[in-house]
């Protein structure tokens, strides 16, 4: 089972530019969490946070009783292979082919044999469907392609916690939802934390178990995904609907007096896109997502302290899911 | 990340002290197993055949720079035979270890800091250390190896071709006596100047190698940034160099006596 993130009030700025404070959040252990927020409020710089590449200002991140922030670099190191990361691009190394890239950490780190590695390499190769491109590289690829190869590497040490940084960046909406469904389908067999760092409304809709945003250098809010998909909070509403109406200005937040202005001037939302879809399932034939269990049992318990809306939504969804088990 | 300033050229003394520190990392590093020999073994390979022909070919007209001029300036004050000696100092005390690190900054740092540099701006060295590998030891160690490596071979091979191109130009042509310019080789100078010599090669081959890739590992944003990385890397190391040199000659004759003194 995945192992709990615990992240408490965290802080960054670089020089006296501030891009977030007091950011507390868990994602709870073997789920999957999508971090929301619109461009330049620091979602990549947070993932960064989140593997000691970049180190906070302030607060605390807790893995296993272990400071991230405060840890000597040895037992960063130690800590960072529980780890798989998704980097934008793949970030893979240029100058080997795919099939060396994934086999990359298991040469570092382990003492397997070339056989035992062909056959686990090849193995995440056809989990990311990249069977046959193995000697390709990177250089010749796609984007898409590149994004599997990243996340082949990421998988090969059977991380307890994976982070993916925008896996739809780049790509066309059929191939974000096939990396949607392999992100869902990961996390029924490997039974990982995920992290998923986007700006891709459908993903956040219906990927993640747990929904948090960013926005004005802060965590607007973080909750199961009920709470965010059902929040009145404007910053909220008007990015879940890709709409110009709202706090979210094209640069920085708007001021007031344009809010106004386009209020006045009687801007109202088209087709606003309200309520909880369904969540995607694993494809047929994989083990059932552990997490959907735990999570039923962890929300329950905070039912009571939930906004009414989630609280409907939560219960509607689990009568659908209960007659649909009979 | 600049924090804020407390007081003016903090900047720039930061930056002195994270070379520093990347500089102990990769001696630190470089006794932690396991070593990556053939990432050792490429770099070597790479350096040594980007630089090799440059600097042969650079040699050349250096140790007749030096030979003809030291002619010209014996032979008005009557010491002819000791031209031979004198080129022979200058050419393997001060010459060769120069001309051998600025071609491996110029040729070899410069490629090496380009690659590391869009490796970072790629992110492929955050990818690394995530992968739980450390990249000083990983990339970096192997390559400041490499630079000290082809150093000390480059700046033997640079040597024997400048004492070679000054005893052309000083026996062919400005007419000195073959016997008298060999013969006079072990007049003034002695085995510690080759020491010298190959230790200063060893040294401005770690400083090319470590420069190369301080900036490689921090370069500004985008491509552009990398450019201005490579620029400066060559500058820097330019600049660390004669400097250095100049520390080293200072020591060098303050320790070791002078023949025949």
């Amino acid at each position: 089972m995945g192992v709990e993130v615990a992240v408490e009030g965290l802080g960054k700025s670089f020089g006296r530019q501030r891009i977030w404070q007091d950011v507390t959040l868990t994602l709870p252990a073997g789920e999957v969490s999508v971090l929301l927020g619109p461009s330049g409020t620091g979602k990549s710089v947070f993932l960064k946070c989140l593997i000691g590449l970049l180190k906070p200002d302030a607060g605390r991140i807790l893995i296993n009783d272990t400071d991230l922030v405060r840890c000597s670099e040895h037992t960063l190191y130690g800590i960072r292979k529980l780890f798989g990361v998704l980097f934008q691009d793949g970030a893979l190394f240029g100058s080997m082919n795919l099939y060396d890239n994934v086999a990359f950490p298991l040469r570092e780190h382990t003492r397997k044999s070339e056989t035992e590695i062909r056959s686990i390499v090849s193995e995440k190769m056809g989990m990311v469907g990249l069977s046959g491109a193995e000697r390709k590289l990177p250089g010749e690829i796609s984007g898409g392609m590149r994004k599997r190869a990243g996340l082949a590497r990421a998988l090969v040490l059977d991380p307890q916690i994976i982070l993916v940084d925008e896996p739809d960046s780049g790509l066309d909406p059929v191939r974000t939802a096939y990396i949607s469904q392999l992100l869902l389908d990961l996390n029924a067999q490997l039974d990982a934390t995920i992290l998923i760092v986007t700006h891709n409304i459908n993903v956040a809709r219906t990927v993640p178990d747990n929904i948090g945003m960013l926005f004005r250098r802060e965590l607007v809010m973080f909750g199961p995904r009920e709470v965010l998909l059902t929040s009145e909070e404007p910053a909220v509403k008007q990015f879940l609907n890709g709409s110009r109406i709202g706090p979210i200005g094209m640069s920085e937040e708007k001021d007031e007096a344009t809010m106004a202005a386009e209020l006045a001037a009687g801007a109202t939302m088209v087709d606003e896109i309200r309520g909880v879809p369904p969540q995607l399932e694993p494809t047929p034939g994989l083990p059932d997502r552990q997490a959907v269990h735990r999570r039923r049992a962890r929300v329950m318990r905070i039912l009571h302290t939930l906004p009414p809306a989630a609280r409907h939504s939560i219960l509607a969804s689990l009568d659908s899911t209960d007659r649909f088990a009979r | 990340m600049t924090v804020k300033q407390a007081f003016p050229g903090q900047a720039a003394l930061r930056q002195t002290g994270r070379l520093y520190a990347l500089g102990l990392d990769v001696i630190r590093c470089t006794f932690k197993r396991p070593f990556q020999f053939r990432e050792f073994i490429g770099q070597f390979w790479f350096i040594a055949s980007v630089s090799l022909l440059p600097a042969a070919l650079v040699a050349i007209p250096f140790g007749a720079v030096i030979a003809l001029h030291l002619g010209s300036l014996t032979e008005q004050i009557g010491a002819q035979s000791f031209t031979g000696a004198a080129s022979v100092l200058a050419i393997i005390q001060q010459a060769s270890p120069v001309v051998t690190a600025l071609l491996i900054a110029g040729a070899g740092g410069s490629a090496m800091c380009a690659d590391l540099g869009s490796r970072t701006i790629r992110e492929e060295i955050d990818a690394m250390e995530v992968l739980g590998v450390n990249p000083v030891q990983r990339l970096i160690v192997p390559r400041v190896l490499a630079a000290m490596g082809v150093a000390a071979f480059l700046n033997g091979l640079v040597s024997v071709v400048g004492v070679l191109g000054g005893y052309f130009f000083n026996v062919v042509m400005q007419n000195g006596t073959p016997g008298a310019y060999l013969a006079s080789f072990s007049a003034l100078a002695q085995l510690p100047d080759l020491w010298i010599s190959e230790i200063k090669a060893v040294i401005f081959g770690f400083v090319a190698g470590v420069v190369a890739a301080y900036r490689g590992l921090n370069p500004g944003r985008g491509p552009k940034g990398v450019g201005d990385a490579v620029n400066q890397s060559v500058v820097i190391t330019f600049l660390l160099l004669f400097l250095l040199n100049l520390i080293l000659t200072t020591l060098y004759v303050q320790v070791v006596p002078p023949k025949g003194a």
